[in-house]
């Protein structure tokens, strides 16, 4: 395992101990006390929901919308079904951090569910795992029996009148998955394609029922609010961005993995737990929150505390808290062309300027990097992103520009120096 | 079709959704089926989408939209490198260059002997562990350099 | 009521409305693509984009719902921009053909990018190309073109009620297609053509015959099922080249059938036949129409010398337009001859009602239903759009229920089925009416014999979809009006009616089903079961009209005398003595009454094809010549006029006029079940070629049975099977049908195959062939 400090989420996981992840252990480090407190003292959905305000957690899927909020959009009183999803579709380049919740510690997360599922009156609840990581998928599965053997999970839950029904559907190699709607899609057996919104899923969900979605890390994080209060949590981080945060470290340090720290640590704090830069080489460049995230240079990165706002400030976005290092040595018009041929590749094709453009953004890019760049390719590349970002069903339109926008304002020497002398300043990936 | 086991994991998936959404369970049905006859023929989808009672036109589309799904004959084992940014940062193309090499095939290819086949993957939510490697499709394996390149195709041999 | 501001104008829309139900309200168009009102909103071209006050982003117009107070600006620089923006991203993969584009002149792509002044130029990479698809015989595909806005693929999921066409792949590889090796069979399938806004699906029929430009359009009405579409007839050079829908939301929406689509091809077919002629001596000679219609009088007037008025019987096809048939009617009337009949493919004429039979409501009607119970019906293929409309029906929660022999998908949810033996119709309604009585507690029906019939599940099933519920109706499908037990059917279902509210209606088979009761041509009954002297026959053909086709010919074939009036050569040089050649719809003006009773007039779209005339004319003539009085008619208006004289509605009637004795019965053995397949129910569309390649088309050729039936019968799916029916024979593949029940052996009727055999429904013998 590659947790390197811990928290909220892997709080007390004893990663050398091979049943670590089992129900057993779960139970022995505090699990299912929270939702025994629930039962035990009869707390009501009102209160958890204050809770969860009250800890300032904010969705750790990428767009970091606060929680407690969000659990408070369920329609009360629908009479019919209602549904809680959670996204386990991890597929933004950089994020591996769910990956190891599901394998390490995922009672955490049927335990956050089960108390999503009593908070908002929802009864059924499915987690949605990235096709890729299918043997995580199995653990989950396995998981989930754990839970049920134990009347953790299922009808009466602890001999209450409460029931909650979890089941596991995998993904099969679509990114756009990530995407909460799209995921709702391909949950309900269809391409994953993206719903325009509104109407949002708390109206209009799985079914066409009211639906609650988060990560997983988000559902995660949920026992220890519930068990140790909200604004425990709240002052493990900082105000607006309580709590720690997983960050999946990735690229070229010396010690690549999930760091659970507290949000607002400063990234030259992070970057040292990770045992600094690989071979010893300078820092160039930090992707901050994901692949989708607009790339920060060295410079401006060390400035930065890990947090949703400051790094905001700085111009990109914490999004999923995956932390994408360059050193010196990187080409970055060669990385620009590995992303953008992604968000080709995942662009679900349903909307216009995301269908056309993110091959047109790509076909450019890709002649750039090959020594066929032409003086106005620059600008077209500019010119096609303002007419994708902002105009697509989802924010994968967005996620393709912000890349080709944030290379552009940093490093938009390297693509010139590419398209006047044929050749790249720096060696490419490889 | 398909055998009594893989229709009873079928039925399993069936189980996980609503009675009157059986179509939730097509994704999980087609990746059965391919487990247990490797790739998707368009009669095995057809055949599928009637058991899950979906039109076949809807199960295609399922097919071909989510890409660990194989529609054309691939190797006993297929070999999926994750080159995206991440991975490449750590090796992720010196792994997919020395298997092309190993094995003489490139991307989309499969050997003659049919044993392998070798794909370009997207991340997979693993990057931590990069450079990495799906065994069809299912099996994870974490920083394949080529020691341990050498090492996992041995076991597959 | 929400208040909102369109580029500067104040209106008000009900909550609910999108941005562009607003515009559309007050006439501002706003440029789209994938949006179209009777589709689910996709918001994927993204064509629509505007520009609305205090958004950060340009919103599509027609996925966005109006807020109160809310400011859009449909042309302002920020929604101009991006919709040019948008515009580009089309045009950079869509291929500059326009000049041998099918849809040059009436393409959405091509409209707007002149508008926008934009083409593809900055684009320098590679362009798509998209393999085009096999969709049948009907649509032709050009897919390079495609511009994904998933019109086609939404339109047969949720309007034809089954998704045969998908979009397969994603992201810039997506591309629509069937399932590998299928075709687009539904029988409503050629509108994708007219939802596809560019040229990637277009007419078959139709591809490369003319510039849109060069044809002039003129309405019409269309001439198959009892709904009456509303036809734009596209003419070029006095001949019909391609029909489109009319759009009227009372009738037909902005849909067709294909049926009314492509039957048009028989308007240009080598069978149409355009001189009088008399047969002499066993042989065909062209005549002037003085001689032939000289000819027609003194034949007529010499049979009933000879052999009376009785000995002469006038038929027609309930297709033939009120003022042809009322014509027909007082023609015969002026000759003394009683027996003129358009229910040609009815078994029972003992059933008399108050009025006219109709749907007993507007079509409107009975789409806001609660609850509808269709029995003997193939409702898809009888009445195609009918069947859609039901279909979104249910959507907005009608519960669909049917009496069937067989068990034919609708496409849409049925909440009840209950499937007979053909024989058992009758039985089957009883057992629901049964079920009624005990449910409410009422006494059973005097009139009615129950025997010994008891109430299966599906029967009480059926009954509960009717319970408690406000709007409710009852309709009978052609199953039922030609059944040999028509009479019994009808006053069993009447009393279902009575007993809960429901609302009893016909689903006329034919475009003037209605109108011919209304003109009273159906006084002859089975015309053909003692043969005729003389029959004068009016757009029929004996074996593809006449239920018992065999019999129908073979007294068409003993007769002295046979008078076709005719546009189609093949079946009237076969029997008839003289054929005065008459003009198909679409050279004459005329009436259709449709099923709920609402009479179309339309005028001719084309002259007539060499000598042919109107037939209203052919009879106004005779009558002049045979000197009656009031044939002076100077147009088809006046003749209408005095057909319809006063009210229609008044005219209509469902209720029974005299009371029909019902009596349960049992019945075994081997019996068939026959329909008139969709592309054989008339004139046109069984010499419709295109129609003719169909899968509809391919199905009426089998024989099918269900699989306990075919195991019994020692058949297998694939063989051949030879079927017997009073002496008449057929020989037909053999398919598989679990819909039916067993011992029932389905076979179409009125076919080129199955022309020799008798009634739809009756006993039968099959044996591998
Ligand atoms: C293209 C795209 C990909 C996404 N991928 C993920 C993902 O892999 N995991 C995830 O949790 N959220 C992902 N999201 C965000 C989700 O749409 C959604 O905001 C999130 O699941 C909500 O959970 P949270 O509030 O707990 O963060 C993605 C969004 C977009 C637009
Ligand atoms: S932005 Fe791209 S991924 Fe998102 S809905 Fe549109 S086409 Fe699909
Ligand atoms: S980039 Fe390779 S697993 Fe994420
Ligand atoms: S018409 Fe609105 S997005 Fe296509």
């Amino acid at each position: 395992m590659t947790v390197y400090a811990k928290g909220v989420v892997f709080e007390g996981v004893d990663f050398d101990n091979p049943n670590h992840w089992r129900l057993e252990e779960y139970v022995k480090r505090g699990g299912y006390a929270a939702l025994k407190k629930i039962l035990n003292e009869k707390i009501t959905q009102d209160e958890i929901i204050a809770e969860m305000k009250t800890s300032a957690l904010r969705g750790r899927g990428g767009a970091g919308f606060p929680t407690g909020l969000k659990w408070s959009f369920m329609p009360r009183n629908f009479p019919g079904q209602k549904y809680l999803v959670c996204n386990t579709d991890e597929g933004e380049p950089g994020t591996f951090k769910d990956l190891d919740i599901i394998v390490s510690n995922p009672h955490a997360l049927i335990e956050g569910m089960i108390i999503g599922g009593y908070a908002m009156g929802i009864t059924v609840g499915y987690n949605y795992i990235h096709g890729e990581v299918f043997e995580a998928y199995e653990r989950f599965e396995e998981a989930l029996e754990e839970a049920r053997a134990a009347g953790f999970l299922g009808d009466n839950i602890l001999g209450t009148d409460f029931c909650f029904q979890l089941h596991a559907h995998h993904g099969y190699g679509a990114y756009i998955c990530g995407e909460e709607t799209a995921l709702l899609e391909s949950l309900e057996g269809k391409k994953g394609q993206p719903r325009f919104k509104p109407p949002f899923p708390a109206s209009y969900g799985l079914y066409g029922k009211p639906t609650t979605i988060n990560n997983t890390e988000t559902f995660a994080s949920v026992p220890y609010i519930i068990r140790e209060g909200g604004q425990k949590f709240l002052e493990l981080g900082k105000p607006n961005n309580g709590g720690t945060k997983l960050f999946s470290v990735s690229g070229h340090v010396n010690r690549p993995g999930n760091y659970e720290i507290p949000l607002g640590t400063p990234f030259s704090e992070l970057l040292e737990m990770c045992g600094g830069m690989r071979g010893g080489k300078k820092l160039k460049a930090v992707i901050p929150g994901g692949s989708s995230a607009p790339v920060l240079p060295a410079d401006i990165m060390m400035q930065c505390t890990m947090d949703y706002d400051s790094i905001a400030k700085a111009g990109s976005m914490l999004g999923s808290g995956a932390v994408i290092v360059m050193d010196e040595t990187v080409c970055m018009v060669s990385a620009l062309e590995r992303l953008s041929y992604f968000y080709h590749e995942e662009s679900c094709g349903q909307c216009t300027p995301c269908r056309e453009g993110t091959g047109w953004l790509y076909r450019i890019v890709h002649r750039i990097a090959h020594g066929e760049g032409r003086p106005e390719d620059l600008d077209l590349l500019a010119s096609i992103g303002d007419n994708i970002a902002g105009r697509t069903i989802c924010a994968l339109g967005d996620a393709a520009v912000f890349p080709v926008r944030g290379m552009l304002k940093h490093f938009r020497s390297e693509f010139e120096y590419m398209i006047e002398h044929k050749t790249r300043q720096f060696a490419a990936l490889s | 079709m398909l055998s009594q086991e893989s229709l009873a994991l079928i039925d399993r998936e069936l189980a996980k959704y609503p009675a009157d959404q059986r179509r939730s369970a097509i994704m999980g049905a087609l990746r059965i089926a391919q487990t247990e006859k490797r790739y998707l023929t368009n009669e095995l989808i057809e055949f599928v989408a009637s058991y899950v009672r979906i039109p076949p036109v809807a199960a295609y589309e399922v097919a071909t939209f989510y890409n660990m799904y194989d529609r054309k004959p691939v190797g006993k084992y297929k070999l999926t490198v994750c080159t995206n940014l991440p991975c490449a940062l750590s090796g992720g193309y010196t792994t997919a260059d020395y298997l092309k090499q190993k094995l003489g095939i490139g991307f989309g290819e499969t050997t003659a002997d049919g044993r392998f086949t070798l794909a370009e993957g997207e991340c997979m939510g693993a990057c931590g562990y990069a450079p990495v490697m799906l065994v069809n499709n299912h099996s994870m394996c974490n920083h394949m350099t080529p020691d341990a390149i050498d090492k996992k195709l041995a076991e597959l041999e | 009521m929400l208040e909102i501001e369109i580029d500067g104008k104040k209106l008000t829309v009900p909550s609910g409305s999108t941005v562009m139900d607003a515009a559309n309200s007050i006439g501002v168009h706003i440029p789209h693509f994938c949006y179209h009102k009777k589709l689910s909103i996709a918001a994927n071209c993204r064509m629509c984009l505007v520009q609305v006050e205090k958004a950060p982003k340009p919103l599509p117009a027609c996925a966005t719902p109006v807020t109160d107070g809310m400011k859009v600006f449909t042309h302002s620089d920020q929604a101009v921009t991006a919709q040019k923006g948008v515009m580009e991203f089309l045009l950079i993969n869509h291929p500059l053909d326009c000049p041998i584009c099918d849809q040059g002149g009436e393409c959405q792509l091509q409209d707007l990018a002149v508008g926008y002044g934009q083409s593809g130029s900055r684009y320098q990479e590679e362009k798509r190309v998209v393999a085009n698809k096999d969709l049948g015989p009907l649509i032709s595909t050009d897919m390079t073109r495609c511009i994904h806005c998933s019109r086609c693929v939404r339109f047969t999921e949720e309007i034809a009620g089954y998704q045969e066409l998908g979009m397969a792949n994603r992201g810039e590889f997506t591309e629509v297609l069937p399932f590998i090796g299928k075709t687009v069979n539904s029988e409503i399938s050629g509108n994708v053509i007219d939802l596809c806004p560019v040229g990637a699906l277009t007419s078959k029929p139709f591809r490369y015959s003319a510039r849109t430009w060069e044809l002039s359009r003129r309405k019409s009405v269309s001439p198959h099922d009892g709904l009456g579409s509303n036809l734009v007839v596209q003419v070029k050079n006095h001949k019909v080249m391609r029909v489109l829908p009319l759009e009227n939301e009372a009738i037909n929406e902005c849909w067709l059938a294909d049926r009314d689509r492509f039957s048009y091809e028989a308007l240009n077919s080598e069978e149409r036949i355009t001189k009088p002629m008399i047969k002499q001596g066993g042989v065909w000679q062209e005549a002037d129409w003085q001689t032939a219609l000289e000819f027609v009088a003194n034949g007529l007037k010499g049979v009933i010398a000879e052999h009376g008025r009785e000995s002469v019987a006038a038929v027609a096809t309930p297709h033939s337009t009120v003022e042809e048939l009322f014509l027909l009617r007082k023609l015969m009337s002026g000759l003394g001859v009683n027996a003129v009949e358009t229910r040609l493919r009815a078994a029972d004429f003992a059933l008399k009602t108050a009025g006219a039979t109709w749907l007993g409501q507007s079509i409107a009607e009975l789409a806001a239903s609660d609850a509808v119970v269709v029995i003997g019906s193939t409702l898809r293929k009888e009445q195609p759009l009918l069947a859609q409309r039901l279909r979104q029906s249910v959507k907005k929660g009608l519960k669909l229920a049917a009496i069937n022999p067989h068990g034919d998908d609708l496409l849409t949810a049925k909440a009840a089925e209950l499937v007979v033996r053909p024989d058992q119709l009758v039985e089957g309604v009883l057992q629901v009416l049964k079920a009624v009585a005990e449910a409410k507690g009422i006494a059973l029906p005097a009139n009615v014999d129950f025997g010994s019939i008891d109430i299966p599940a599906e029967a009480r099933a059926v009954a509960a979809v009717l319970d408690g519920k406000e709007k409710t109706a009852i309709l009978l499908g052609n199953i039922a009006q030609q059944h040999p037990r028509y009479g019994e059917i009808y006053a069993a279902a009447t009393a279902i009616a009575e007993a809960t509210g429901a609302k009893l209606g016909v689903l006329g088979e034919a475009a003037n089903t209605v109108g011919a009761q209304l003109v009273g041509a159906e006084t002859g009954g089975d015309v053909f079961a003692k043969p005729r002297q003389a029959y004068f026959m009016l757009n029929a053909e004996a074996e593809f009209d006449v239920q018992n086709g065999a019999q129908a010919l073979a007294a068409v074939k003993q007769a002295k005398l046979v008078v076709a009036l005719s546009s189609f050569s093949s079946c009237a040089l076969e029997h008839a003595d003289v054929i005065l050649p008459v003009s198909p719809f679409s050279e004459t003006s005329g009436t259709f009454v449709n099923m709920e009773g609402r009479a179309q007039s339309f005028n001719g779209v084309v002259r007539p094809l060499g000598e042919t005339r109107p037939a209203w004319k052919v009879l106004r003539v005779l009558g002049n010549l045979l000197g009656f009085a009031g044939f002076d008619y100077a147009s088809s208006e006046e003749i209408r006029d005095e057909a319809l004289a006063g009210d229609i509605a008044p005219r209509l009637s469902n209720a029974l006029a005299a009371p029909v004795a019902v009596k349960a019965q049992s019945a075994s053995g081997l019996v068939r079940l026959g329909e008139v397949s969709i592309y054989q129910a008339d004139i046109y569309s069984r010499r419709a070629p295109s129609l003719q390649k169909t899968a509809d088309a391919a199905n009426a050729t089998l024989l099918k049975a269900n699989a306990a039936t075919l195991a019994k019968l020692g058949l297998a799916a694939g063989e051949l099977a030879r079927v017997e029916q009073a002496g008449g024979t057929a020989e037909l593949q053999v398919a598989l049908d679990a819909g039916l029940l067993d011992d029932v052996i389905r076979v179409s009727a009125n076919h080129p195959l199955t022309r020799a055999l008798a009634a739809h429904v009756g006993a039968i013998a099959v044996a591998k062939a």
